[in-house]
């Protein structure tokens, strides 16, 4: 720090910011990216273990022996929802009332901001059912939950059914200290928001739902299931949830110690992790799973029923039962002991999850690289827009000392004169700025309250409408430089674009230092784009090639790019136009998520990165 | 009070020789089991042991015990206390499916004392008291201080014959954190004038107690009239026990129950020192018609009782009667269900109550309380007692009551704010409960910081909240005679009721856990060291850089003249040029 304060050294280490600033920034740029592309090597990971004491030492001895009654609870289910056409709540409630559960019932509406055209759903109407199993001796302060969502058509029927069987075996045993929910939740996402509403009697979003009877305390933790088939061969873990929260990653561990208690196989990102650990292949493959979970939880979708759980601080994950073409099958036996087990360790539990990271990545499931490890990444790309700003600020003083310097040497008052001309005060920066951010509100505001004028209009349906509105707006900004110019008479000079150029990328930085705290790979996805382009953006020189890499490294085309590269990573490869639609659906997706279950990324895209993005598109056809 | 002196060992002696019963006995010890099959199917045993003493403990010179216990009985005339109310519980009592309990006690330890109003210094006293119950009952009463004791105003009136209202002599605290176990029991029943020996106590085998969903065990102890006249006092102590048997997961699926199968024991004889010794069990049917339940062996007699504002047929075995043990040596009281109950919807109580934390993150937060009156016609009253620690820092302006979509003002309100470290929230309310209503009471509330030494050793697990406390008279559905108190069993008698239309209720709603903003306990040394580092070497600088500028002196290089010009001015005693 003392650096600092020696005018020699600082003129030496601005002179050397000034000078070497290109270099810096490529160094930074290609130490960031390489920094990222390590975290899937050895060196960086770590090889996960049990923090929490209380999980970790104590023995379990599942017992669990009714894999048939789960069967035949399944088939039942499935005879009584073909029936009803629905969820069948009476047949739940007798069910779970006959087990010796505590029953009650949750019905729930919620109209959406426009019809989601993938699941067909608008105005949505249903039931969430949950039995209650009391612990003895325990004055339901805490709970654990077990939620299964009751898909349409012939899914999950089997998760149902093993939750029943589980239920009714976990109700004879006498060692529970926490009160277990075993939950039916209906229209998935949307029930269990509408159950976590009413549970904390709060309301997030718009959903209706009538009063909660049955409430057991704290939910400690939780567990969604979802199992289509009689025998499975692996299993899945999601863990991302909504805006790219994470589970404590002890949970995730619990899930994966009594997979190999038991024998399972499980896989994470559908990708099972390969037992050498130092060869390129290997290395290849756990990038590919980094990948894939960096692009999901910078989506800030919720993979899994566990995701809504994550904003009330209760730690939950997603298994999915995965039925391929593997040889090995497990019956529903194995499942319950797993989910068994699991659910007899969180029980132990003294204290919340709390001992191991929240923030990670798991580069394959036995292996995790935590936050201290991936954080540097995303600090050199940062780095880029702080040496850049720093080379803009001090050739902008460098101009401030210029006159100065001439004032010795005679007539003052013109000098003056043509200080003040050459340099348009910050208040010249206001009309940009309010013109995007004005630009960043109409596209959050207008798709949604403007869809029935465009549908009387054009003949479009809503969601079509929504979605091209979308589009139109984020693509009428590009037009925008010409229309500031006109509000900005007179002042285009080449301090002008300096200075708007500073204050682009130090509101970059900001955006994208904030967003990384939250969601880091939604920060890093954005920064890894933006980054350079912002970096050497100006209004001299290949204006044009300037202007095709700053289209290229919008947000949308960034979110369009994620999608071929998703594609490619599950082994999918999809053609331009079936990319075209996908990209249609998540903007929609991207949306709902906003309105249905209150996901950060949209607004955070529409209301500040948008905007920034046009500053810069203002700094590239400054006149 | 010589005369009386007199009398009083002239009775000591007839007592002492066996068979006296020239006068009547000057203590009596009265011991029953309640057995009833609980709407939801689980069966509450129901133990309550009355010892009464037609002494006067207040008074010096007291030294010989018989039936009363003597550590009670000191600490009663040494801390002058006039009702003493002890509860250790372990579970809940579910008032959903439950019904409505004859004493419900709140998860943990509670503790509610009416001192004498000669006692000059109630706070020494109760922290002493506290203290001394704390060794007797092995439990962690010591940790009742100013921080969770209250002094409510209308929720707990004295239960037996006092006329002071003087609430400044009645402390209430609760700890919710309590966990009761065997070293509870075992000093709650050393009590017992015949141990767990004889009589109905065989039965309190620990491994089956707590081998249940629900165990509650209370000590009362207050003055009673000695007679009809009410010219004199008694003390009367009642040792109760509640459990509640999950037949559900014990019998398979099959409600069925015997003595034998829950605690694992007969019972073969009363205790030889009390003087009434009965099992009742509860055959009242909710329907006229038929008859659920059958029971072996059968009743020698059955009593009708009012209990609750309902009419409940009991099945009567009085250990006493020779003729009970005639055909076999023990008594195993069984209860057949002659068709299995499926219904979904069971009856509810009349009022019940639900309590939890709403909304979500570290900062901020919400109790919000439900009341429940399903009587389809009648409104009542309800007194609510709330106690908060003062570490979750409520908003009084923030209390909302609502009936119906509608605002509820309650007709009364006692706030005391709590003071940081010192004393709870203490909040009282008067609410009318509408008929066939749900009463939604919200109370906004912000979560402090603890100082870092003030956190338990699992902070992450959160911090209770004690239960609320509702107290209620709830009209009854029949009319009830005022009967002799002695003649009736004795879980119909420790409340006393007014008048015959309405009966009371104290009801606890469940403990909450509470999480605070709690530090990374994990590594503080850490934290401290790199603040330190951060602020020591960070601060002096950026200090610097931002109240100074720099700027580069050139050094001054005057010519060899200016030199010698300052030199010479130097010798002369002049500044330097």
């Amino acid at each position: 720090m003392g650096l600092l304060s020696d005018p020699y050294r600082r003129r030496a280490l601005s002179r050397l910011i000034l000078r070497l600033n290109t270099p810096l920034c490529i160094l930074s740029y290609l130490a960031g990216l390489g920094w990222f592309l390590g975290l899937a090597s050895l060196p960086f990971t770590l090889r996960s273990y049990m923090s929490e004491n209380a999980m970790g030492s104590t023995m379990v001895e599942e017992q669990f022996v009714f894999g048939e009654r789960a069967l035949s609870y399944a088939r039942e289910f499935a005879g009584h929802k073909k029936k009803v056409g629905g969820i069948p709540v009476a047949w739940l409630e007798k069910t779970m009332w006959n087990l010796g559960l505590e029953v009650y019932k949750q019905p729930f509406s919620r109209t959406l901001p426009f019809p989601d055209e993938m699941r067909e759903r608008y105005m949505v109407k249903g039931t969430n059912v949950y039995g209650i199993l009391r612990a003895p001796r325990a004055a339901s302060t805490e709970s654990l939950v077990l939620s299964v969502p009751c898909s349409t058509g012939q899914h999950n029927n089997q998760a149902v059914g093993l939750m029943l069987a589980l239920a009714s075996y976990f109700r004879g045993q006498i060692y529970w200290a926490k009160d277990i929910i075993f939950l039916v939740n209906e229209h998935d996402l949307i029930g269990m928001e509408a159950w976590l509403e009413a549970y904390h009697d709060v309301n997030v979003t718009e959903v209706l739902s009538s009063g909660m009877l049955g409430r057991a305390g704290a939910i400690q933790a939780a567990v969604s299931l979802e199992l289509s088939s009689d025998v499975i061969t692996s299993f899945d873990v999601a863990v991302e949830g909504l805006n790219g929260q994470l589970p404590n990653l002890d949970l995730v561990n619990l899930f994966y110690a009594f997979c190999q208690k038991n024998g399972l196989l499980c896989t994470i990102q559908g990708k099972l992790q390969r037992t050498d650990w130092d060869t390129l292949p290997a290395y290849v493959h756990s990038l590919q799973t980094l990948l894939l979970m960096v692009l999901k939880q910078g989506s800030g979708r919720p993979q899994g029923d566990h995701g809504l759980f994550l904003r009330y601080h209760i730690e939950a994950i997603t298994v999915r039962g995965i039925n391929s073409f593997r040889q090995y099958k497990y019956d529903m036996g194995t499942v319950g002991k797993t989910l068994e087990g699991m659910f007899r360790k969180l029980n132990n539990l003294l204290e919340r999850l709390h001992q191991s990271y929240f923030f990670y990545l798991l580069p394959s499931l036995a292996r995790f690289v935590s936050i201290g490890v991936y954080m540097p990444a995303f600090g050199f790309l940062i780095l880029i827009l702080v040496l850049k700003a720093l080379d803009l600020w001090m050739k902008l003083s460098k101009c401030d000392a210029g006159p100065e310097e001439q004032l010795c040497d005679g007539d003052q008052g013109a000098v003056h004169a043509a200080a003040e001309e050459s340099r348009p005060g910050l208040l010249t920066l206001v009309p940009p700025l309010l013109i995007c951010h004005a630009t960043g509100l109409t596209l959050y505001f207008l798709p949604v309250l403007g869809q029935h004028m465009a549908t009387q209009h054009f003949p479009v349906s809503e969601s079509e409408a929504v979605v091209l509105t979308v589009i139109a707006i984020y693509v009428a900004g590009l037009a925008l430089p010409h229309n500031t110019h006109r509000v900005l008479t007179g002042c285009g000079s080449e301090r002008g674009w300096m200075t708007l150029k500073l204050l682009s990328l130090l509101y970059l930085a900001m955006l994208l230092g904030c967003i990384a705290l939250i969601n880091f790979s939604l920060g890093f996805l954005l920064a890894v784009t933006m980054v350079p382009v912002a970096a050497i953006v100006q209004p001299k020189g290949p204006k044009y090639l300037y202007a095709v890499l700053l289209v290229l490294v919008t947000p949308a085309v960034t979110l369009l790019l994620s999608i071929v590269l998703y594609q490619e990573l599950i082994e999918y490869p999809v053609s331009a136009l079936e990319c075209w639609q996908l990209f249609l659906q998540a903007v929609s997706e991207g949306l709902l998520d906003h309105y249905l279950y209150g996901s950060i990324v949209f607004p955070f895209i529409a209301l500040f990165v948008y905007p920034c993005w046009l500053l810069l598109w203002n700094v590239l056809f400054w006149k | 009070m010589a005369g009386a002196g007199a009398a009083v060992l002239g009775l000591l002696l007839l007592l002492g020789s066996p068979g006296g019963s020239t006068g009547p006995p000057r203590d009596s010890l009265r011991e029953e089991l309640l057995l009833s099959p609980l709407p939801s199917g689980d069966l509450a045993a129901t133990f309550q042991f009355r010892a009464r003493w037609d002494s006067e403990l207040h008074r010096e010179g007291v030294s010989h015990y018989r039936l009363f216990p003597k550590a009670l009985g000191q600490l009663i005339s040494k801390y002058l206390v006039r009702e003493l109310h002890l509860s250790l519980t372990q579970g809940f009592w579910r008032t959903r499916t439950w019904g409505q309990p004859y004493l419900q006690a709140p998860a943990g330890a509670e503790l509610w004392v009416w001192f004498q109003d000669s006692v000059t210094d109630v706070d020494k006293a109760w922290k002493e008291l506290s203290n001394i119950l704390s060794g007797i009952f092995c439990a962690s009463l010591n940790f009742i201080d100013s921080t969770n004791t209250v002094t409510p105003t209308a929720s707990f009136k004295p239960l037996g014959l006092a006329n002071v209202t003087d609430h400044h002599l009645l402390r209430y605290a609760v700890l919710p954190r309590e966990v009761v176990c065997t070293e509870n029991l075992t000093p709650w029943k050393k009590l017992l004038p015949c141990g767990s020996k004889a009589g109905l106590a065989v039965l309190l085998k620990a491994e089956r107690l707590f081998h249940s969903s629900y165990h509650s065990q209370a000590v009362h102890i207050r003055p009673i009239c000695r007679d009809a006249s009410c010219l004199s006092v008694s003390w009367e102590l009642r040792q109760t026990l509640t459990v509640v048997f999950d037949t559900f997961s014990v019998g398979q699926g099959k409600r069925d129950w015997s003595l034998f199968k829950m605690f694992s024991r007969t019972v073969t004889e009363a205790c030889p020192l009390a003087s009434e010794s009965k099992i009742y069990v509860d055959i009242s049917s909710k329907t006229q018609e038929n008859e659920l339940l059958e029971v072996t062996p059968l009743p020698l007699s059955v009593h009708e009782a009012p209990v609750q504002g309902d009419r409940r047929t009991y099945a009567v075995y009085d250990l006493l009667s020779p003729s009970l043990f005639n055909v076999s040596r023990s008594l195993n009281v069984q209860l057949k269900w002659k068709r299995p109950q499926d219904s979904l919807d069971l009856s509810t109580p009349v009022l019940h109550a639900q309590r939890y934390v709403s909304g979500y993150g570290l900062q901020t937060g919400e109790i919000s309380t439900l009341i429940y009156n399903t009587h389809p016609y009648r409104a009542f009253p309800v007194i609510l007692l709330e106690t908060v620690p003062w570490y979750l820092r409520l908003y009084v302006h923030t209390l909302v009551i609502t009936t119906k979509g509608k605002e509820n003002k309650p007709s009364y309100i006692h706030y005391q704010p709590a003071q940081d470290r010192r004393r709870p929230h203490l909040l009282e309310m008067l609410i009318q409960l509408p008929a066939n209503s749900v009463t939604k009471i919200t109370i906004q509330f912000e979560r402090a910081l603890l100082k870092w030494t003030e956190y338990t050793p699992d902070p992450n697990h959160g911090f209770y909240v004690s239960p609320s406390v509702l107290s209620a008279l709830v009209p009854s559905v029949i009319a009830m005679k005022a009967e002799d108190a002695e003649q009736n069993p004795l879980f119909t008698s420790l409340f006393p009721s007014s008048d015959g239309s309405s009966y009371f209720v104290r009801l606890y709603t469940e403990p909450l856990l509470v999480n605070l903003p709690t530090p990374d306990f994990s590594m503080p040394y850490n934290v401290i060291c790199l603040t330190c580092t951060v602020v020591a070497v960070c601060y002096g600088s950026f200090y610097n850089l931002l109240t100074r500028t720099f700027h580069v002196e050139e050094p001054s290089r005057g010519g060899l003249a200016k030199r010698l010009a300052n030199i010479i001015r130097k010798v002369r005693g002049v500044p330097p040029l």
